[in-house]
């Protein structure tokens, strides 16, 4: 099974590198572009098969270290 | 002065591990380098310091792999019990990973990695730590880090002001608050409710000599011989 945890700032949170990009994309010419926000994705291969225990433990996972919640939110893709 | 025995951590990627040494040594305390896979702290510890340093090349976020070393286990109970940790750099960014601090360390505002002696105002001295300094005086101390940046939410900030738990804040040489790298009222340096674990992102160690820019350090660190 393939999963896919996305970690990014939560909203609130200034992201100083989505800033920094966004700037960049206003210098380039890009102005159509209202915020940018910068995340993590974690591509994760897993050799559980039932979905229910998978996300149950992607979940853990991602509150025990891969993500830090005090800062960062996170989303659980089951892809495959 | 009680002389200390003081345990200093050694992650794979800590680097200021013999400078802290050095100037724990140079106030006249006893240290022992404590090896990550230790599962267990010197019986005889009297301070836990976390050094400096890249622990695990600050893969995912600096500090949150190190967080899961065998010794910290060891250091949370250490902690739970009212024993006294200090984090420096990398080592407050262990601690607020491990939760034995509250809050978080951001990449800093303006994404550079930062390396200078910088002006710092000691906002509370009713503590374990900075009890040698005088409330607001100005100390010069050297930072580097890129991952600097403090922040909480507001509500959090507010108790923790209010139960003297900000050690120190960034500012300019007059003592005027000063935004270094982004830190929620550019805190450098805050202590848990129950002020025995102390964390900052200043360098002390790095502060023991004149010659070498600054002597600052020394006030700071003797605190702990004294509390």
């Amino acid at each position: 099974m393939k999963a896919i945890v996305n970690v990014y700032l939560k909203e609130g949170v200034l992201d100083p590198q989505g800033k920094a990009v966004h700037h960049a994309l206003g210098s380039l010419g890009f102005t159509n572009v209202t915020d940018v926000r910068i995340g993590k994705q974690i591509v994760l291969q897993l050799e559980e098969t039932d979905r229910e225990k998978a996300m149950k433990e992607l979940k853990e996972m991602a509150e025990t270290l891969l993500a830090n919640t005090v800062i960062e939110d996170y989303d659980i893709e089951i892809v495959e | 002065m009680k002389k200390l025995n003081v345990s200093i951590l050694q992650f794979p990627g800590t680097n200021c591990e013999y400078d802290t040494v050095w100037a724990f040594r140079r106030l006249g305390h006893e240290t022992t380098l404590v090896w990550h896979k230790e599962e267990q702290l010197p019986e005889t510890t009297d301070l836990v310091v976390v050094p400096g340093g890249f622990s695990y090349g600050d893969y995912l976020r600096s500090g949150s792999i190190a967080r899961f070393s065998p010794v910290m286990k060891a250091v949370q109970a250490y902690a739970g019990e009212g024993g006294r940790v200090l984090g420096i750099c990398n080592g407050f960014q262990i601690l607020t990973e491990a939760h034995l601090l509250p809050g978080a360390l951001k990449r800093n505002n303006n994404l550079h990695f930062i390396s200078r002696i910088q002006h710092l105002k000691v906002v509370n001295t009713d503590n374990a730590f900075l009890n040698l300094c005088q409330k607001d005086e100005v100390l010069s101390i050297p930072i580097a880090h890129a991952d600097g940046n403090y922040f909480i939410d507001d509500e959090t900030l507010d108790d923790m002001e209010r139960n003297g738990q900000i050690l120190l804040r960034y500012c300019d040489a007059e003592g005027n608050p000063m935004v270094v790298n982004g830190s929620v009222r550019q805190i450098a340096g805050v202590c848990n409710a129950d002020k025995n674990v102390f964390g900052l992102m200043p360098h002390p160690e790095r502060a023991m000599e004149s010659i070498l820019g600054s002597e600052d350090g020394i006030r700071m660190l003797e605190g702990f011989g004294f509390a």
